[in-house]
């Protein structure tokens, strides 16, 4: 309860958590408010022709269209619901793993440890981008195979964290309480250390989903993501980068096919963001008390 | 000290073949036929019937068992035979080299802002904690790290290239790049403002500097949030440490108590940083070279991405797992010098 007591005192936490509630409003009227042409197949966003520049708002279309004539407003809708299942998706996946590592070395110790935390250190060498681009390639270009790509290259953080938490609260005196008591192994990890380990994680979760909606859209900006007409955003900025110098006589003449898929990106990330900041400020007992 | 670099140079081959076992195990996921180009040098090769391409595959073992062939691959590696690249249409070693000025250039112009802007910034905002300019500091920055690097590139060149012609996309103006790629102008680093200035021309050094403006700036615009940011809560911790207040209350001016005593000590997790932050921009030099055409190692791996020229990109890993390396090894020697607790034993 303080916790919420404490976030509701921050003007930019509360902006954050009104963000991500839009957000989240948003994904769950999507049929409602921009229904599917295809029923089976609702991220395909439908198009009004074939015609290859880009049409502006208007009553039938009321952000305009994309190249190739797709509708912006029923890609911005449905790309939140992207948006949200890539970032929630890859984000937790790499968590688990992470945690599962990172438990198992901190536990086993020792020789598995130490094997354990050079396979980090060598994931850690290889940028994500970079890396994700290998898969990519490898995978075929989808955004499952850009999901799982960032999944591969995410998971080293939460592993050490994890490590170093678990080898913290070992030594705190309630778990040696626990201990004297004749808990087991099992019983002290399970009950008594990852519950206090996951505080960190936990911030880093929603620090991390932000970042990771970006790495897709990143993806897919370069073509190596969503394939061609699917309802995500960074997908539907790279249709616009023929476009974004205007025609001959007006610079601006397209500034919808950026700005409008552009603004939900940047949203949905502060969103995250400053949910991420604001949980950060609230849980590190560091930080408590110096606001 | 020097025995300790030796030491760590010694780590680059067991480094290197850390890095490049899950690369390598990538690549066998695809087919022999695939991974022929990698042990190509010369294209026409490649340009043979369905017969000679399954001999070349038997002939180069692409079939054998997989660590006969890691060690192979490894071997030519070693050679500096790292194949052809299709999407640059020359040996992946030579691309490599000839468009790593670019990226440098850029990386360096753009990591001078983050890291000292970054630093400024953060200090301004923990030593005025709670004040107007924490609160804009804070702000932007956040703001900054949420603008995806490709999403803000584009709106810059709307804005200075669209709009109003200032900054063109690209490295050289057509007439800059005639002069570069003439013979009365000595390359010496490949860096075109560099080489400007040891050539004496100064207007072929303002075209590169326009072109450069932009992809800086946003390279460095989505980087030094992550510096303010830790730069600030280091910056909190060491002026709440007891020796700021005995700093303090020896009547020592606020000035050199910010400036010496608590700066000194808020640096060292910052340097640490430094070095994750070289991997950062890695990341943001693909994108930006991507948006505003910036012929550098970025925007090649792009292409070969999307091109699915495996060889390239390979090329590229590796070179970024040793380059990451590198860094890792001059922050912790920077640590050591900036931190007299550290000793590198």
């Amino acid at each position: 309860m303080w916790i919420l007591k404490k976030l509701a005192t921050r003007p930019l936490s509360i902006a954050g958590f009104i963000l991500l509630f839009c957000f989240i409003v948003i994904a769950v009227i999507a049929p409602w408010i921009a229904p599917p042409e295809f029923a089976h197949q609702p991220y395909r966003i439908p198009r009004d022709g074939y015609w290859a520049e880009p049409k502006p708002p208007s009553s039938e279309h009321i952000l305009g269209t994309a190249e190739g004539q797709y509708d912006i407003f029923y890609g911005v809708v449905w790309g939140t619901r992207t948006a949200f299942r890539v970032g929630l998706i890859v984000t937790l996946s790499g968590c688990l793993i992470g945690m599962i590592v990172g438990s198992i070395a901190a536990y086993y110790g020792g020789l598995i440890d130490e094997i354990l935390m050079r396979i980090v250190d060598i994931f850690y060498t290889l940028p994500y981008l970079v890396a994700a681009m290998v898969l990519a390639v490898v995978l075929g270009r989808s955004l499952q195979s850009s999901m799982i790509a960032l999944v591969c290259f995410t998971w080293m953080g939460y592993a050490r964290v994890i490590r170093s938490e678990i080898l913290r609260i070992r030594e705190i005196d309630y778990t040696h309480a626990a201990r004297a008591l004749g808990a087991s192994n099992m019983r002290i990890l399970v009950r008594h250390i990852i519950p206090n380990a996951l505080y960190p994680v936990f911030v880093m979760v929603s620090m991390n989903i932000g970042s990771m909606v970006i790495a897709v859209s990143t993806l897919s900006f370069l073509g190596l993501g969503a394939q061609l007409g699917y309802a995500d955003w960074g997908q539907m900025i790279s249709l616009a980068r023929n476009w974004m110098l205007g025609s001959a006589g007006d610079a601006a003449a397209y500034w919808f096919t950026v700005v409008c898929p552009g603004i939900p990106i940047v949203l949905f990330v502060l969103a995250w963001n400053l949910v991420g900041d604001a949980l950060r400020d609230v849980l590190d007992p560091r930080m408590r008390g110096s606001r | 000290m020097i025995a300790y670099i030796v030491r760590r140079l010694l780590m680059l081959p067991i480094v290197i073949a850390g890095v490049s076992i899950p690369v390598f195990s990538l690549m066998m996921l695809m087919s022999p036929f695939s991974r022929l180009a990698l042990y190509v040098r010369d294209p026409d090769t490649l340009k043979q019937g369905p017969e000679e391409l399954a001999e070349m595959v038997e002939a180069l073992g692409l079939n054998d068992p997989v660590w006969e062939q890691y060690a192979r691959w490894m071997n030519q590696i070693l050679h500096g035979n790292f194949g052809w690249s299709e999407s640059a249409r020359q040996p992946v070693l030579k691309a490599i080299a000839r468009l790593l000025p670019a990226s440098v250039e850029l990386t360096l112009y753009a990591a001078f802002p983050v890291v000292f802007i970054g630093i400024w910034l953060g200090k301004k905002s923990a030593v005025h904690q709670d004040m107007p300019v924490d609160h804009v500091t804070r702000l932007t920055a956040i703001v900054g790290w949420s603008f995806p690097t490709f999403v803000f590139g584009i709106l810059m060149l709307m804005i200075f290239y669209g709009i109003n012609r200032w900054c063109p996309p690209g490295r050289l103006s057509l007439w800059a790049s005639r002069i570069v790629y003439s013979d009365g102008f000595t390359s010496y680093t490949g860096m075109h403002t560099i080489d400007a200035v040891l050539n004496g021309d100064f207007r072929v050094l303002g075209d590169a500097l326009r072109h450069l403006v932009l992809p800086v700036i946003t390279l460095a615009y989505v980087s030094w949030a992550l510096i303010l940011r830790l730069m600030r809560s280091s910056m909190l911790e060491a002026l709440r440490q007891d020796y700021i207040t005995t700093a303090r209350s020896k009547g020592l001016s606020e000035r050199v108590v910010v400036n010496k005593h608590a700066q000194r000590n808020a640096l060292l997790p910052v340097t640490t940083v430094a070095g994750l932050m070289v991997a950062n921009l890695l990341n943001g030099v693909v994108v930006t070279e991507t948006v505003f055409n910036f012929r550098g190692l970025g925007a090649f791996a792009a292409t070969a991405a999307v091109q699915l020229d495996l060889p390239s990109i390979l090329g590229f890993s590796l070179f970024n797992g040793v380059l990451l390396v590198l860094t890792n090894l001059i922050v912790d020697i920077l640590c050591a010098t900036f931190d007299p607790r550290v000793r590198l034993n």
